[in-house]
């Protein structure tokens, strides 16, 4: 903290990592908040940010106002390292924060992310930071905010089940397969951002401290780590994650989370590893054996 | 004469009003478990009021409405609204006169049986979806409709699956509101032969809002008849229709028309 003041503001004209320090301040009580009471959305003053709202102005304030001097970040869009996204945000921290980057999952301390967990597991030590569109999980049902702050206080969460309800008796499974609602620490309800359900399980009892930011919603909660995470489900319909019939064609990885590419316009096509960090990992590994 | 059970609601001097319309005004009175209460009364005497009063939507301005759960008496207004939201889904239905207002049209037929149930912590997939089929059964729609929307239904299934909905989560206090309203009648007789034998199956205690007196006479064991906001008489339904005293009460009878 006493690095980040000292910081010479004059030498490239902002403050350390874009934001003001009393922005920083505000928002670094609304994530002790959030992490006070885990899955709980806590509001906060979102700043105009140098990027379009919906493109990850809430991660990019959480990421600014934790970020420190020492720390290695990683930004990630749907799981890529090298999308214009991650990149942009990634040349914009080195910029206006002159922190150290990293592709290797292992290697940062803050992980920006949207869409995507990363497939190596974190650690206690790193943070991962979701972008988010849509912080509240009981928006599709209920419109009204006032209305849906009453459901979250009284802990009344069954109208997320008709839900499930809903798509079992019609298709004879949920057909929710990002944005996959939880109940964090057996008490909130909240949206684990649109993360694939395969990414879901990684959030229960997670090493590292998960952070959701929603610029333009105004919102931040949290998963402080080693909180149980539940995904929502029925006693005789047990959650369960996408599962491949493929392996990645590039590392070989059979757990990894895969994307579909097309090659050409016959019809052609491979999965890849939606984490370019882990698939290279996988094929230096391949290539060391 | 069917067996009276314990007492399921008591109603104290129940006050509110609109601004300077005063909608119910010292109405008291208490229902046992088993009895049909009906209250009849021209628009705007404070029938619908009083019911939301009930149902815990609308808090009244003085009065107290005290209802017996299993082993305890909740005093409904006196406590904290979370307690609330708590206890009225899971004691006390309310069917509305427009099942519109009671159903979730987006929903499945099924989906609006369970969702009740789900909200009171049902989370077997296979015994929600049993019930629902059995309270289909019951209320008198065919099962293979379980998955159909409700706004594909007519007017008296809708009614019947509003009917369904309310009573899955066995509530001790069922409140109607003018639940014949809006129907044809072949449809009407119907709905109530169906509502009379849930009623005397269940054991529920009911209070049913009309202003038909024939609905009243067939479902009602007991009568309450208001007038702006005032409970201006009460008895047994056949001695009040059959021998009415209030003035009112016998222009209400004596507009009925006989065919």
């Amino acid at each position: 903290m006493e690095a980040d003041l000292i910081f010479d503001d004059d030498a490239i004209g902002y403050s350390f990592a874009y934001l003001d320090e009393m922005t920083k301040r505000m928002i670094r009580r609304a994530i002790l908040k959030a992490v006070a009471v885990p899955g709980y959305q806590v509001p906060f003053g979102s700043r105009e940010m140098p990027l379009p709202p919906g493109w990850g102005t809430g991660g990019l304030q959480v990421t600014a106002s934790i970020l420190g001097r020492d720390d290695v970040l990683k930004v990630i869009d749907q799981g890529a390292d090298d999308t214009t996204n991650a990149i942009s945000i990634r040349q914009f921290f080195a910029k206006v924060a002159d922190v150290v980057t990293t592709e290797r999952t292992g290697e940062a301390t803050i992980i920006q992310t949207r869409h995507r967990i990363p497939e190596r597991a974190l650690t206690e030590d790193q943070i991962i930071v979701f972008q988010v569109p849509n912080p509240e999980p009981l928006r599709r049902f209920i419109p009204e905010e006032a209305v849906a702050r009453k459901i979250h206080a009284f802990g009344r969460y069954g109208v997320m089940y008709v839900r499930l309800y809903e798509d079992i008796s019609r298709l004879g499974y949920v057909a929710m397969s990002a944005d996959y609602p939880v109940i964090v620490n057996g008490r909130y309800l909240a949206s684990p951002s649109p993360i694939p359900k395969f990414d879901n399980p990684k959030l229960h009892r997670s090493r590292a401290l998960a952070i959701f930011g929603a610029g333009r919603e105004r919102r931040i909660h949290a998963i402080p780590p080693f909180t149980d995470v539940n995904s929502l489900d029925f006693v005789d319909h047990p959650f369960t994650v996408q599962h491949f019939e493929t392996c990645c064609s590039v590392c070989g990885a059979q757990d990894s989370y895969l994307d579909e590419i097309l090659l050409d316009d016959r019809g052609t096509r491979a999965f890849v590893c939606s984490d370019t960090a882990y698939c290279a990992e996988q094929r230096d590994k391949r290539i060391d054996a | 004469m069917k067996p009276r059970g314990r007492e399921v609601l008591r109603v104290k001097r129940l006050f509110k009003t609109f601004g300077s319309v005063p909608a119910c005004r010292a109405v008291s009175f208490s229902l046992r478990q088993g009895e049909v209460l009906g209250i009849v009364g021209e628009s705007g005497s404070g029938k619908s009021t009083l019911l939301r009063c009930l149902a815990g939507r609308i808090q009244p301005d003085d009065g107290t409405v005290l209802i017996a759960s299993d082993d305890y008496v909740v005093d409904l207004w006196a406590m904290d609204e979370a307690s609330r939201e708590q206890f009225v889904p899971t004691t006390v239905s309310l069917i509305h006169q427009n099942p519109r207002d009671g159903l979730r049209l987006e929903i499945s037929a099924g989906g609006n049986i369970a969702e009740p149930l789900m909200a009171a912590g049902g989370r077997h997939y296979g015994s929600l979806r049993a019930t629902a089929l059995e309270w289909l059964e019951k209320v008198d729609i065919d099962g293979r409709r379980i998955d159909d929307l409700p706004e594909v239904f007519s007017g008296g299934m809708q009614q019947r699956l509003q009917i369904a909905r309310g009573l899955a989560t066995h509530p001790r206090l069922v409140l109607m509101d003018e639940p014949t309203g809006g129907l044809d009648v072949s449809v009407q007789a119907k709905l109530l032969d169906l509502l009379r034998s849930l009623v005397l199956e269940l054991g529920i205690a009911v209070v049913v809002v009309t202003h038909d007196i024939g609905v009243a006479r067939l479902l009602a064991d007991r009568l309450m008849v208001m007038q702006r906001g005032r409970v201006i008489e009460e008895g047994l339904t056949d001695q009040v229709l059959d021998d009415p005293h209030h003035p009112y009460t016998q222009l209400l009878v004596s507009s009925v028309l006989h065919v």
